[in-house]
């Protein structure tokens, strides 16, 4: 897919980017997701304060941290979805997804989007038939050939491991799911449009332990082709599916380290409070 | 105080009960007939006639337009005959009237109000000049119809040239029911929930594809349920009509012109307007009643019919859509 955001950077790199070097030796360490600086607002209330982070590629980070602690904020900053909040903006700073600012005014934000998938915390299917909800993304992209949204279909919901359960009522309304397979199929249509990262804003809410335990399952499979960024008020679910976690607080990041790091010996104070279950 | 409100509600049911039965009962006597097929298709497949009555050889005679000059031709006798404007015949062309004001009118304010509630709901944010203009349709809502008719006569009819016509009618009957389709499609889109939406740029779509694809589609059965009760307003009002697009008696039917575009510059006439003109504009007797009640309730069935269906679609629709 040839993108805005593909285009040649302009910004200096702590990785080097498009290097000759074949992409899998480079990929694990690669940072796909920078955050520089980042102040963020809505109207006069500022919510994320000096935010610095950066998130490796095909790797699974956590964002913890009390409610209003701005992790979602942050997390839809990455594909902009905040554009859509009036008032809503970046005062300082920015996000580079693989080298390149997503705020840039060159970079086309139907681009991002594709590149940067979400699923959201109450799963939002489309009243439609779940073989609509997967080719939804791809017709909008302007793929029309029959074939190739079959194959994208399957493809995807085997990625999201609800083939099985679905593959005989293709044609049947979302809406007959259950919650967990909601917001599997929700996974699916993300993966359908073949993105490079994947938001996940607490997916696990509203779901019971074995469907959790299903997407938990789903979210280790998918870090060896994705970079994923995943919210959650969970700490044991942090613990399990991440290799990375970020605590916020009170729209600070107050650390960021590996997850074993993190839970087993965090540097701040803070960190250790929270994560013991003395406050937040 | 308890039996001044249960007295109030009683006189309503009573007043509805009154005006159901008065109608139901006149009109179809006029509707029905005793022998099949028990449906009195004239009244409803003709143009309204002149209805002449006299007296032969001790009989009365009730004979329509058509009817007495063929008895004259086989007679050849001249008697005294009292005629009665619109009493034989039918209302066939009041009721195709009707259906084309409908149409057309609901076809434009759907058209016009799904575009600026789209803008409203999808588009504006809430500054200073979209509420003046939420305030200003509020206010357009309690306009008089009349009002309306007399502004459609001033600018379509006059100014713009179109004589009384079914454009005109078009026009002024759309801009009537304009503000309760702007209010009635801003409701079901803002009632798609917000997760759609987000679901539908999440993936990459444009606005306006999610408006197109994943939020129109879902309030479009809302709009039209609620529009069908605009459908009832349409085809009832007669005071927009009556300066822009009715005449009170026609000859040919709509669909005969010469030309495809004097379609549009046509008067037509319409069952609101034929009643009031049955009921006003000639001396009354027992035969002009039977025309009024007869169109009274034909067009009383038609615009119950046209409530059932919304209340039916929309039913269905609670029950489909249910997030």
């Amino acid at each position: 897919m040839v993108s805005a955001i593909d285009m040649p950077q302009t910004m200096p790199q702590e990785v080097s980017p498009q290097t000759d070097q074949p992409a899998e030796e480079t990929e694990t360490a690669r940072v796909m997701i920078a955050v520089r600086d980042l102040d963020f607002a809505y109207g006069s209330h500022q919510v994320l304060h000096n935010v610095r982070l950066e998130m490796p590629a095909r790797a699974v980070t956590a964002f913890i941290g009390p409610s209003g602690c701005g992790k979602t904020t942050l997390l839809r900053c990455i594909n902009r979805m905040n554009d859509l909040v009036d008032g809503a903006r970046i005062t300082r700073g920015a996000i580079h997804l693989d080298g390149i600012d997503v705020n840039a005014p060159e970079v086309d934000v139907v681009d991002l989007r594709r590149r940067v998938g979400m699923v959201f915390q109450k799963s939002n299917p489309f009243p439609k038939s779940i073989y609509e909800n997967i080719s939804y993304g791809l017709r909008i992209a302007g793929v029309n050939k029959r074939s190739r949204i079959d194959e994208a279909v399957e493809k995807s919901l085997r990625g999201s491991a609800l083939w099985d359960e679905v593959k005989d009522r293709l044609d049947a309304n979302a809406f007959g799911l259950s919650g967990g397979q909601q917001q599997r199929l929700c996974i699916a249509r993300a993966l359908a449009v073949e993105p490079e990262v994947i938001l996940m804003d607490e997916p696990c809410s509203a779901l019971d332990p074995i469907a959790t335990a299903k997407i938990e399952e789903l979210i280790h499979e998918l870090k060896t082709q994705y970079t994923i960024i995943t919210v959650t008020h969970n700490m044991q679910q942090a613990g399990r599916i991440s290799d990375y976690t970020a605590f916020f607080y009170l729209g600070r990041l107050i650390e960021f380290g590996s997850t074993a790091k993190i839970f087993t010996n965090p540097s701040e104070k803070q960190t250790e409070d929270y994560i013991t279950g003395r406050f937040g | 105080m308890f039996w001044v409100f249960r007295l109030a509600t009683y006189l309503v049911l009573a007043c509805a009960t009154y005006i159901f039965l008065d109608i139901g009962i006149k009109g179809s006597r006029t509707v029905f007939t005793s022998q099949a097929p028990f449906i009195n298709l004239k009244f409803l497949t003709q143009p309204p006639q002149t209805l002449y009555v006299f007296d032969y050889n001790g009989q009365k005679m009730e004979l329509s337009d058509r009817e007495f000059r063929q008895w004259q031709e086989t007679h050849k006798e001249n008697v005294e005959a009292t005629s009665i404007a619109y009493s034989a015949g039918g209302i066939w062309p009041c009721i195709v009237g009707t259906a084309l004001l409908v149409v057309g009118s609901m076809i434009l304010a759907l058209f016009i109000g799904i575009s600026a509630a789209i803008y409203l709901s999808e588009y504006s944010r809430e500054t200073r000049l979209i509420r003046f203009i939420r305030i200003a349709i509020l206010n357009l809502a309690g306009v008089p119809s009349i009002v309306f008719g007399l502004f459609g006569f001033g600018l379509f009819v006059i100014f713009f040239g179109w004589n009384v016509s079914l454009l005109a009618g078009w026009f002024t009957l759309g801009l009537m029911i304009l503000p309760a389709i702007i209010t009635a499609s801003e409701e079901s889109l803002r009632a798609v929930p917000q997760g759609l939406r987000e679901g539908s740029l999440a993936l990459g779509a444009t606005k306006w594809q999610t408006i197109r694809k994943n939020v129109l589609p879902y309030a479009l059965p809302g709009i039209l349920t609620s529009s069908i009760l605009g459908i009832a307003r349409v085809a009832g009002e007669t005071a927009p009509i009556m300066f822009t697009a009715a005449y009170a008696m026609r000859d040919e039917m709509p669909w005969q012109v010469t030309k495809w575009t004097d379609f549009f510059f046509q008067g037509v006439m319409a069952l609101p307007y034929h009643i009031y003109v049955v009921s006003s504009k000639i001396p009354q007797n027992e035969y002009t009643e039977r025309v009024q009640y007869g169109a009274a309730f034909v067009f009383l069935i038609l615009v119950m019919l046209i409530a059932l269906t919304s209340i039916v679609l929309r039913e269905k629709q609670r029950r489909r859509l249910s997030w």
